[in-house]
């Protein structure tokens, strides 16, 4: 096989058809784009959950008598529910936090509204129980067994707010998505259809090929390299949007939530969502090619 | 070199069939007029041996080739063995007459110092030396059947197969074209032609094998085109 005939090919083919090219290229771009944007997301929402999941604890605060009472959680009911707490197999550790150290830390957080310091007391402040699960996804279970405990307060699941916080950015990934899917239907759409008008302005090229004995990837490889070209193309234009997305908005925006959402890096969209891009891209361009060749195209 | 024993062909669209019962067996080297009316069967002929279509019936074979039995992938061999040409010339209006001709080298994969080579030969057989970088459209009819004769016997076929190429050109160059099939049949080249001119089939006195509603009713050694003529 030629090399140079069949790149000629190729290029007449793209040049001839120079819109739909240029439409077919965009889309193939677009989704592309949105799925490497949805990719990464995934990444961003893996890694919050393995950083954030790590820190996750359930806080059992008890009422204000032990607060005031029992310093070091010595007496009952603190006791007790400490070491059942300590006894429970879904628990890895127990920290007893008192008054003062509630309130120091307290002092910490809040270092920065020195009027807020002022108003508080370390008596308004519970004693709590800081509990470290094995598996935080699991920690219904110390709620539910601990709430109506005497001598407690109430109990706080750390894990509820950070699930509702992972939903809003779950249902975000799952919305480019579904984008990205549209935009994909659109750019096989427009692939099929460049194909077919391609092979329909050199059909008397293909004629004549076939009647000198061409072998069919002399006749079609063309074709199928068009919608490859055009695909690859799509890809690295994709792979500069996302770039240039975070370049632009993402990092101010990451920034702005003061690290709680961590910045997306360069080499997160070099590897692996720039060959991940361009591998499907060139796998679905040469399906769709490679079956539209098949249903329109005679050989 | 060309055989058909018994073929038959119909379509789907049509109740009665292209071909019915046919059966020719032509030589190498031989020259062969292929007449008869409109329908009745000369097109379908011709795309049998090229395998454009597969007969319902029969046996065909070209060269050492089992046409209707044969892999689809060894369809391009067959088609590499013959050669064809068209009344309406099918040349590319966007390449050279060289670039023509070459083409038809190129997608078969020769490499590019046979095709530099034997292009301007043929294009020399054929009389179209100097013309060589003329498009399409600045050429004559003739000279434009010419180009697809070339194009047609540049990888020197077994067979030719030409389906009315005389139908769109006037008698004089009809007759030049007549005198180069002549001449590439003499090279040993099987040649087949259909046609409806019967000034030419009865100028020439070559073997005619006359269809009629797709049975062979006529086949005489050194024909005329109509019987008694």
């Amino acid at each position: 096989m030629r090399a140079s005939f069949v790149f000629s090919e190729v290029v007449t083919g793209l040049r001839r058809n120079v819109t739909m090219t240029i439409a077919m290229i965009l889309t193939t771009a677009i989704s592309l784009g949105m799925f490497g944007g949805g990719l990464l997301l995934v990444r961003t929402i893996d890694k919050m959950q393995a950083s954030y999941l790590d820190d996750v604890e359930v806080t059992v605060y008890l009422t204000q008598d032990i607060s005031a009472n029992d310093q070091n959680c010595t007496a009952e009911p603190c006791s007790s529910i400490r070491s059942s707490l300590e006894n429970n197999q879904a628990v890895e550790s127990v920290v007893f936090e008192d008054r003062d150290e509630a309130y120091e830390r307290f002092q910490r957080i809040f270092e920065g509204q020195p009027e807020l310091v002022e108003l508080a007391r370390p008596e308004s402040l519970p004693a709590s129980l800081h509990v470290k699960l094995f598996d935080p996804e699991r920690s219904e279970v110390i709620v539910q067994e601990f709430s109506n405990q005497p001598g407690v307060a109430n109990v706080d699941d750390q894990n509820k707010f950070l699930d509702r916080f992972f939903d809003l950015l779950n249902s975000g990934r799952d919305g480019t998505f579904i984008v990205a899917a549209i935009a994909a239907l659109a750019a096989v759409l427009l692939i099929a259809n460049t194909i077919q008008v391609s092979a329909y302005t050199r059909r008397t090229e293909v004629g004549i090929m076939r009647l000198v004995g061409a072998t069919r990837w002399y006749t079609q490889l063309p074709f199928l390299l068009e919608a490859v070209v055009a695909g690859v193309i799509g890809a690295v234009l994709g792979v500069v949007g996302l770039v240039g997305v975070k370049y632009i908005a993402l990092d101010q925006i990451f920034e702005a939530t003061g690290g709680a959402i961590p910045k997306i890096e360069i080499v997160d969209i070099l590897f692996p969502v720039a060959p991940v891009l361009l591998g499907v891209s060139i796998l679905i361009s040469a399906i769709t090619g490679y079956v539209t060749l098949r249903a329109y195209v005679r050989t | 070199m060309i055989q058909l024993e018994s073929v038959s062909k119909a379509y789907k669209t049509s109740t009665r069939p292209a071909l019915d019962d046919v059966t020719v067996d032509v030589d190498k080297g031989e020259f062969v007029f292929l007449i008869g009316p409109s329908g009745s069967g000369k097109s379908t002929f011709l795309r049998l041996l090229l395998r454009e279509e597969v007969p319902s019936k029969g046996r065909v074979s070209v060269s050492n080739f089992d046409v209707a039995k044969m892999p689809r992938r060894k369809v391009p061999r067959l088609r590499q063995t013959i050669g064809c040409v068209f009344q309406d010339f099918r040349l590319l209006n966007n390449k050279t007459v060289s670039e023509n001709v070459a083409f038809a080298l190129e997608v078969i994969g020769k490499p590019k110092h046979t095709i530099t080579k034997v292009v301007p030969e043929v294009l020399e057989l054929v009389g179209l030396d100097g013309k060589a970088d003329r498009m399409p459209h600045e050429l004559s009819g003739g000279e434009q059947q010419r180009v697809a004769m070339a194009r047609a016997f540049v990888n020197r076929p077994l067979v030719l197969l030409a389906d009315e190429p005389t139908g769109n050109l006037d008698p004089d160059t009809s007759q030049d074209i007549m005198l180069l099939l002549e001449r590439i049949n003499r090279t040993g080249t099987t040649v087949l032609m259909a046609t409806h001119d019967h000034s030419i089939v009865d100028s020439m006195r070559r073997r005619v094998v006359e269809l009629d509603h797709g049975k062979v009713i006529r086949d005489d050694r050194r024909g005329v085109y109509g019987v008694g003529r």
